[in-house]
């Protein structure tokens, strides 16, 4: 069974939770930006949370499938249609043989995930099946024409037994490495303020701007190993928190490093939207 | 050695240079240590993923650790790998002109060093050479090419690099080699992982 992919919107990849251990080859760990969204659509189909799902970014996905089956729509609501009628967000959904779904554009957020159940079923690379966007290691985009394979039904959706979404919030920072490459009150300043979201924000790395964070030692960094979440600090002080497709080596001093469970906030964070910081 | 806490689940130590960072990485990796990725760079060693009771337990096993002694072997057990090269790049009449020497020059220099794959970043499968010492550094191009080919063989500072895909890079181009440096259906996808000791050769 599969899926025919007629229109994806500005991007769309299959992410699962992502390629971990192999940061010291140079492979970015990738997987669903809002992983919290991702697993509840997993949950809502039945799937385990380990199961690919679709990322697809400000809506605009539109595909056809030859049998039926679950599916469930989460993260950035967006209308959902099912031939033409208006179906449910984050609950599960049944997909008629040769219906066509289409998700609308989405109204807030930025990431919508639709998960199937069984999973999106393309070969694994590397021991994930999720699609990095600065390397491209990991299953091709997903482009109109593409088909996309279905794995076989875990069990029958259990919609009762599903998390609420979590709440948004400023987002908590523990210090990082390099705090004493920065100013004494960087921290505060980072903590202090509102940040705007820049355009050039991608799967790599939330680009902010605000408040520069002042730097007191100007050396170049030698490259070093890099976590989720980490807030780098180039030149200009204007700090860029590193997502799911950040390169595992960098050459920025980290400032601080956001709480894992805040990040998914980072996923749905439109540019122009303003985002806080807190200490953990 | 000094350890750098890096958020909740994660350690930086920073030791003297790469070496020292490849040895302590190997070392950490058989330790049996709970933890999702070792990552050596430059000058430090990223412990990621570390399970909420391990830090404090990496912390004291870490303060155990000895560097290797300076210019001793490399382990027996790590894998030799020749690459082959066309030394018809771009840039190797600068790098002899650096060296003070030709392009022969060059080339026995380059084909007489034994390097080792210190790290790996940029792109997956992108190995950081040791082995030509800091007297034969070279700097980079000031304005990055827009595109490098796969499998070009390049030097910046006392580095060399091969390019496993194509991409931008800043890198000077000695020649080019046709092995495959980065395969992700390959069990062990890069050709040259940290820890492997790397002979350029002739073509």
């Amino acid at each position: 069974m599969s899926l025919h992919v007629l229109a994806t919107g500005a991007l769309t990849t299959v992410q699962d939770r992502g390629r971990r251990g192999l940061a010291h080859l140079g492979v970015p760990r990738a997987g669903a930006l809002d992983a919290p969204a991702a697993e509840l659509a997993n949950r809502l189909v039945g799937n385990d949370s380990d199961a690919a799902v679709l990322e697809v970014t400000l809506g605009g996905l539109v595909l056809t499938t030859d049998v039926g089956a679950w599916i469930a729509v989460t993260g950035a609501p967006c209308p959902v249609e099912v031939d033409g009628a208006p179906r449910g967000h984050a609950r599960p959904e049944w997909l008629a043989a040769g219906s066509r779904l289409r998700l609308g554009t989405a109204s807030s957020g930025v990431r919508t995930y639709l998960a199937v159940g069984g999973g999106i079923a393309v070969d694994p690379v590397l021991g994930s099946r999720s699609t990095d966007t600065l390397a491209w290691v990991g299953p091709a985009r997903v482009e109109p024409g593409t088909r996309l394979p279905v794995g076989p039904l875990a069990r029958r959706p259990a919609p009762h037994d599903t998390p609420r979404p979590p709440r948004a919030g400023p987002l908590r920072v523990h210090p990082g490495p390099r705090v004493d490459w920065c100013a004494p009150h960087a921290l505060q300043t980072l903590c202090g303020s509102a940040y705007v979201v820049g355009s050039a924000s991608n799967r790599i790395g939330l680009r902010l701007e605000g408040p520069a964070l002042e730097r007191v030692r100007h050396l170049e960094l030698p490259s070093e190993g890099m976590v989720l979440g980490a807030v780098q600090v180039p030149p200009d002080g204007q700090p860029v928190v590193f997502l799911a497709d950040h390169p595992p080596t960098g050459g920025y001093p980290v400032l601080a490093v956001v709480e894992e469970a805040d990040l998914w906030q980072c996923a749905q964070l439109r540019p122009g939207e303003s985002v806080r910081f807190t200490p953990a | 050695m000094h350890l750098r806490p890096f958020g909740p689940h994660a350690l930086l130590a920073e030791v003297a240079d790469a070496t020292e960072a490849l040895a302590l990485a190997a070392w950490a990796r058989h330790t049996g240590l709970v933890v999702t990725d070792v990552v050596p760079a430059a000058g430090t060693v990223l412990f990621d993923g570390l399970a909420p009771d391990e830090a404090a337990s990496l912390r004291s096993r870490l303060a155990t650790w000895n560097p290797p002694k300076a210019g001793g072997a490399a382990p027996p057990e790590t894998r030799l790998v020749e690459v082959p090269v066309d030394y018809d790049g771009p840039d190797v009449a600068f790098v002899a002109e650096q060296w003070g020497t030709d392009v022969e020059g060059v080339v026995a220099r380059h084909t007489g060093t034994d390097f080792v794959s210190a790290f790996c970043g940029f792109a997956p499968g992108f190995a950081y050479l040791t082995g030509l010492p800091d007297g034969l550094a070279v700097p980079r191009l000031d304005s990055p090419r827009a595109a490098v080919p796969a499998g070009a063989v390049a030097l910046a500072g006392a580095w060399c690099g091969v390019y496993p895909t194509a991409s931008p890079g800043g890198w000077r181009i000695l020649g080019h080699t046709d092995v495959s440096l980065w395969d992700a259906t390959r069990s062990d996808p890069a050709l040259l992982a940290p820890g492997t000791r790397v002979r350029f050769v002739r073509a």
